[in-house]
């Protein structure tokens, strides 16, 4: 469980380049995007390719995203869900 | 076509991993680093502080490296325009873009395949919403330059420009940026751009 | 102050060959774009406004020889020589060539029989110059979408300052596997025709074309002419691909048109906007041609017709409000639903005749830019 946590903190900082970030400094139910990460539009597409690339799921409405992207909690429980790899 | 009392007030150059501030050099780092060792140790030793800064690509960084230091003494009015020219567009970032094609492709990526991509990185940064153009050069050409700016200048659609030429092809790259307005002691010039441009090569 | 006039021009997209072709195709309501198989999307395909390469090659023969010449240099060299043909005494010394390009021929990325130097957009410009013999060197503007219509300010600019007599701008842009795999990693691909301004907008369709003017400051014979009498661009300083949502740069933009030409938003008769169809764009444009005053002027958007061109939009949508100008005509706004913009506009629903004097083009791209052209019939 905590893995897939561990493993998106660590695949949200690679992929989005949040270099001065560490995995300690990104609460599991903290808002990614918004005030929180301070996330944007762009970061909200790669977490979708992510989303495809590394665990097959395809979001088909892309507004899906800001419910899946909220935390790092509810995108680790939607992954859990939908993954294909 | 030259008219009005214009001066290059400032100018900063990157290049070789050096950068000088006007004809000082400023920072420097072995030669052998990377580029992108370059300029993360650049960010940090300007210190920065603009998280953002690592999304971007090669080219964007390099312009925020530059503007950083040209913009550092004096007060950049928002209507401020920037004239940046290059010969290799966006290519670098292309490429990289094109290597993904035959799969997923980042947007993350594919955003910063357009040269003028830059002029936003600095405008979003230091609030500037001026005037904004990209020319596609095979060198550095100073007489486009100054002639553009000067344009600008006369016909009061700016009171100060950022003109130069950003540069970045098989990770070599070469930065030459200068604030025209009317303040400071060097006249905007043909020559004169051309001078100082060169003068890095030294 | 110097008089800019916009003279002979040419339209190369897949509505035709030629302005006259291109503009019965609007007063028609034919669209160029069409269905395009693709197994990057998943709707197996998406829609594009593309030229046939056959009729292309067909056309190109009579002025140079296909196989030497990129599939976007013919379009523009085709572009190019129709405003030459109108202007056989042209003197190559004090004529500009100006080109606006986002990706020139970026698909050589991918397969080539040409030079890998070809891919550089200064190559391009040496092609075109060469093909004709201009002599000075060629200035080349790659700023996002705004790069027609940037690259007609600049000419203005140029040849008001008396850097030369006259320019001739051409712009062009490819539909190519570079660009399309990217707007679909955007989501910004509308999986039918585009819909600029619709409630049922679903985002762009792209497209490519190539387009050609004459740009003089020369005062031309026929009384009928149109003139560039503002124009200005700024940078909405927000986000690099997300326009403001108070349309800062494109309300800074028109604001800073407007006061060069000396009118004020109640004299414009009608206002082509850029209108891709994705929902932040249309609804900043929405935004900002409420703050300017121009809510109730009648507009419409290109890109139902053409799809989305590029670096050729602003330049191809400028002289077709020139000839809808010139005509007295304003065109449907193609694939318009109903109103899914926040604040209200005066979308023209139909064809229609009407007199026409003042024009104000607008265009916005990646990178936080914005431009707004003021054309006036004379």
């Amino acid at each position: 469980m905590s893995d897939l946590r561990t493993e998106l903190k660590h695949n949200i900082i690679e992929q989005l380049n949040l270099e001065e970030l560490e995995l300690a400094d990104i609460d599991n139910d903290e808002p990614l995007f918004g005030d929180g990460l301070g996330l944007d539009s762009i970061d909200a597409l790669e977490l979708i390719v992510m989303l495809e690339k590394d665990y097959g799921i395809k979001l088909t409405d892309p507004e899906q995203g800001k419910e899946i992207f909220a935390s790092i909690d509810k995108m680790a429980e939607y992954i859990e869900a939908n993954r294909t790899k | 076509m030259s008219k009005g009392n214009y001066k290059i007030t400032d100018f900063v150059h990157i290049k070789d991993h050096r950068i000088f501030h006007g004809k000082e050099q400023v920072f420097k780092t072995e030669k052998s680093l990377g580029l992108d060792q370059f300029l993360k140790a650049s960010y940090k030793n300007l210190e920065i502080a603009y998280p953002k800064f690592h999304k971007m690509d090669g080219l964007c960084k390099l312009g925020i490296i530059a503007s950083e230091v040209l913009f550092k003494d004096h007060f950049i009015s928002p209507d401020t325009a920037l004239v940046f020219s290059n010969s290799a567009s966006s290519l670098e970032t292309d490429k990289k873009h094109q290597q993904a094609m035959g799969g997923m492709v980042s947007p993350a990526v594919f955003v910063y395949t357009l040269p003028n991509i830059v002029l936003g990185e600095i405008s979003i940064k230091h609030k500037l919403l001026g005037e904004n153009v990209f020319f596609v050069e095979n060198r550095f050409n100073p007489e486009l330059l100054r002639d553009y700016a000067e344009v600008l200048l006369e016909a009061k659609k700016t009171p100060a420009v950022v003109c130069g030429w950003i540069d970045l092809k098989n990770a070599e790259y070469d930065v030459f940026l200068c604030l025209i307005s009317k303040e400071g002691e060097i006249p905007l010039s043909k020559e004169n751009l051309k001078q100082l441009y060169l003068f890095e090569n030294e | 102050m110097k008089k800019i006039y916009l003279l002979e021009d040419a339209i190369i997209s897949p509505l035709g060959f030629s302005t006259e072709e291109n503009i019965a195709a609007v007063k028609n309501e034919r669209s160029g774009l069409k269905f395009h198989k693709n197994n990057r999307f998943p709707s197996e395909g998406f829609y594009a406004g593309i030229i046939e390469n056959e009729l292309l090659t067909e056309a190109f023969l009579k002025i140079g020889e296909p196989k030497k010449f990129t599939k976007l240099e013919q379009m523009m060299l085709l572009a190019v020589s129709q405003v030459l043909d109108k202007n056989p005494d042209i003197n190559f010394s004090k004529t500009a060539l100006i080109i606006s390009t986002t990706k020139g021929n970026i698909d050589l990325l991918t397969k080539s029989s040409f030079p890998e130097n070809r891919v550089y957009l200064s190559e391009l410009g040496n092609v075109i110059k060469d093909f004709f013999g201009f002599q000075l060197e060629p200035i080349v503007i790659s700023n996002a979408c705004i790069s027609g219509g940037l690259a007609l300010a600049v000419a203005k600019r140029f040849i008001a300052a008396g850097k030369f007599d006259q320019a001739i701008v051409v712009g062009g842009d490819l539909v190519s596997e570079f660009v399309l795999s990217g707007f679909h990693s955007f989501q910004a691909m509308s999986t039918e025709p585009c819909r600029p301004f619709s409630k049922n907008r679903k985002g762009i369709s792209l497209g490519e074309a190539a387009a050609a003017i004459l740009l003089s400051s020369k005062k031309p014979k026929d009384p009928n002419s149109i003139s560039l009498i503002g124009e200005a661009s700024a940078n909405d300083a927000n986000h690099i691909s997300g326009p403001s949502r108070t349309g800062e740069g494109l309300y800074k933009s028109i604001q800073n048109a407007l006061r060069e030409a000396r009118i004020s938003a109640n004299e414009i008769d009608y206002l082509s906007a850029h209108g891709t169809a994705t929902a932040y764009n249309d609804e900043m444009e929405a935004v900002a041609f409420n703050r300017s005053g121009l809510e109730n002027v009648p507009m419409n958007s290109f890109k139902a017709y053409y799809g989305h061109t590029l670096g050729a939009s602003a330049l191809l949508e400028s002289i077709l409000t020139k000839h809808s100008l010139l005509n007295n005509e304003l065109y449907t706004s193609l694939n318009f639903d109903e109103i899914g913009v926040s604040k209200p506009l005066n979308v023209i629903g139909g064809f229609e005749n009407k007199k026409l004097r003042f024009a104000v083009k607008t265009a916005s791209g990646f990178g936080g830019c914005n431009l707004a052209l003021v054309l006036k019939k004379e």
